[in-house]
């Protein structure tokens, strides 16, 4: 049997981190994309893209990230093509995610005053022209302090590829704990691991809240 | 296996699956009260406790919210034992879910209690209210009627990150559903109709918060914007 010294454990730990970070950058960016697209798609005029975008944000967030991890691990491989759990992780978290950013993105367009919408058309601007002049530099400027508290919950998401068989930090704790019997300290390595990961940012989004509430803007 | 649906497999399974749900809906029950009462005393303490009581608050709080809830559920049911202290998996389930959702919860009630002016407590103890019944009357219910809403939704959040007890072999819908894919692999189906009972536990479990804080905050209405 070899022996584990707490390096050894810290070390491995420490690259199975990677895989976290690498994933959450996957499903942060991919949820980023496809939240873009919902949002935009919740706001158009069609009531009918209002409606099943609405669906589908109720949905994505009425149930739980493992069942639709799981529906979508063992749904493709039921469907008869099974994916690997990078994959099937990667789109059930980007899909998760991008419910999350829609409803947050939707608050902040929302939130610029409906007034300055009239006002822009009275000046003779279109739709795209008042969205990309007027609407989209303040609510980017309101979106950022919610969207970097969030990436913490993205972060967070991620340990639960775990379940599928995805050696992310999570799974790395347990594998490393049938190693080596060491529950308290693995465990204990783990939550601060993502707490280094994760209170960075938590840290950051509230700065920048404040900066945004001191601004006058909220 | 082609790609089609049977759902009639599942019936054998009626007794797994409703053994699941009352198991996850009576963790939620109990997890959501004990929760929110202990949230009240943590966002208590956090402003009124010794320097050093309100500092490790922060720690907990600060600590669960950066951290997945999968592994203070691993660290409570697999860790704590290293130390001596052997809990089963129900009772580890229970303790997990209390501690995640009061930290959220102490979070959202702060931001309630520091919107009530100061000037209001001491109308309060003017009017001879004792310091615990001021604080209750005019701080902790309309900061409560306040931020109701976002206590329903950091609830649903903790009842459907709950599946994720199904791991330390807590009989709860999730591990139902593992149970039932693993004896007729109709993994697919299962889960379908698992995430369907989620959804409406999240439906159910919002729909009858709201009609309570319709009832409890009634007289808040006034007050709420």
């Amino acid at each position: 049997m070899i022996e584990f010294t707490l390096w050894d454990i810290l070390r491995n730990l420490l690259l199975a981190t990677r895989w976290t970070i690498v994933l959450s950058l996957i499903a942060f960016v991919g949820g980023a994309t496809v939240g873009l697209l919902l949002t935009f798609m919740r706001l158009s005029s069609n009531r009918w893209l209002q409606r099943l975008t609405s669906l589908y944000v109720d949905l994505f967030q009425g149930t739980p990230l493992l069942m639709q991890l799981f529906l979508i691990f063992f749904g493709a491989a039921a469907m008869g093509h099974p994916i690997s759990a990078w994959l099937a992780a990667s789109i059930a978290l980007t899909l998760f995610i991008s419910a999350f950013l829609c409803d947050i993105w939707r608050g902040c367009l929302e939130a610029v005053a409906k007034g300055q919408w009239h006002a822009s058309r009275v000046l003779g601007m279109n739709y795209f022209q008042t969205m990309r002049h007027v609407i989209l530099p303040q609510a980017l400027r309101l979106s950022i302090p919610p969207t970097v508290g969030f990436s913490v919950q993205v972060i967070k998401g991620t340990a639960l590829a775990s379940i599928i068989g995805f050696v992310e930090l999570t799974k790395a704790g347990t594998m490393l704990n049938n190693a080596t019997f060491e529950p308290f300290t693995i465990f204990a390595l783990v939550a601060l691991l993502y707490f280094a990961l994760c209170y960075p940012l938590s840290c950051y989004a509230r700065y920048l809240e404040k900066k945004l509430y001191d601004a006058g803007l909220r | 296996m082609g790609p089609t649906l049977d759902f009639l497999t599942l019936l054998p399974y009626v007794s797994e699956l409703l053994k699941g749900l009352t198991t996850t809906v009576i963790l939620t029950l109990v997890t959501t009260l004990t929760g929110l009462a202990l949230a009240v005393a943590v966002a208590y303490l956090r402003v009124n406790a010794q320097p050093w009581v309100r500092w490790g608050l922060g720690g907990y709080v600060e600590l669960t919210r950066n951290t997945p809830f999968i592994v203070q559920l691993f660290f409570i049911f697999f860790g704590l034992p290293g130390l001596g202290i052997k809990i089963d998996a129900i009772t580890a389930a229970f303790i997990a879910m209390t501690l995640n959702l009061a930290a959220y919860s102490a979070e959202i009630l702060r931001a309630g209690i520091s919107a009530t002016a100061k000037g209001q407590l001491e109308a309060g103890r003017a009017l001879g209210m004792t310091t615990l019944q001021s604080y209750r009357h005019v701080v902790l219910v309309p900061a409560f009627a306040r931020v109701y809403p976002a206590l329903i939704s950091q609830s649903i959040i903790v009842m459907l990150g709950s599946a994720v007890v199904s791991q330390i072999s807590v009989f709860d819908l999730t591990y139902a559903a593992n149970f039932i894919q693993s004896r007729n692999f109709r993994s697919f189906e299962v889960y379908l109709l698992i995430t369907l009972v989620y959804l409406l536990l999240a439906f159910g479990m919002r729909r009858s918060f709201m009609l309570v804080g319709k009832r409890v905050f009634a007289y808040q209405q006034g007050e709420q914007r």
